[in-house]
């Protein structure tokens, strides 16, 4: 739920290079229905950690919804789910 | 000597997860070297604390002894709390799309405040890795 401003800080301190989008108001992230009430800085609502894959028609093809948030997917996790669904067809 | 060693041994599991063992998944998801030496502290602590009840002439092993046992043992609650039970208590998102469903499009904006669609990204190349994350901060 961090604004654009931010996430060019983050972006830039951190050296990524992919699209770091941004959902002040937290709708996209409720209708993913992703919100974790009450859970960042001071109270305020941010969203649960989750990882999805999607191919190019927008259909999900990996979804890692952790249940603890010091246990994140790893990039090979991300890399072999995007190998498994591009070979899948 | 093991009551401070076991001090130190205690107070080096936490630091030591939160500045190394979270980097790497095989450390953090399971925490095992930190519970190493929760336990090693702890049993250096113990046996201070069985030595200075021995030793009567050690006063002050008899009275640091419990309290740096008491404050290894609260120290792990703690941390076992954390890891095993806060860092837990995330919502189940039982609405959050699976696989085989079509992920709801949206438009939000980049991090130049330019407004980018999930339709654009997956046109661009060919599929998208959506990863929510907690905020920067």
């Amino acid at each position: 739920m961090d604004s654009p401003e931010e996430s060019a800080e983050l972006r830039r301190k951190a050296g990524y290079t992919f699209t770091l989008l941004s959902d002040p108001k937290g709708e996209v992230i409720r209708s993913y229905d992703l919100l974790h009430p009450r859970a960042g800085p001071g109270g305020s609502d941010i969203a649960r950690p989750a990882e999805f894959y999607l191919d190019a028609t927008g259909n999900v093809r990996w979804v890692n919804l952790t249940p603890s948030i010091v246990v994140r997917a790893t990039p090979e996790e991300m890399l072999a789910a995007i190998d498994a669904s591009r070979q899948g067809g | 000597m093991s009551l401070w060693f076991g001090l130190a041994v205690v107070l080096a599991a936490p630091v030591l997860y939160l500045t190394v063992f979270i980097r790497f998944p095989v450390t953090r998801d399971v925490p095992w070297p930190a519970l190493l030496l929760f336990a090693v502290g702890l049993g250096l602590l113990v046996h201070a604390w069985l030595a200075a009840r021995r030793d009567s002439r050690v006063w002050r092993g008899r009275v640091a002894a419990p309290i740096a046992l008491a404050f290894g043992v609260a120290l792990t609650g703690l941390f076992c709390f954390g890891i095993f039970y806060q860092a837990r208590q995330v919502p189940v998102s039982r609405g959050a799309p699976r696989v085989g469903q079509i992920a709801p499009d949206f438009t939000l904006p980049d991090q130049d405040g330019r407004p980018v669609s999930l339709a654009q990204l997956l046109g661009a190349s060919n599929g998208a890795m959506l990863v929510f994350y907690r905020g920067y901060w």
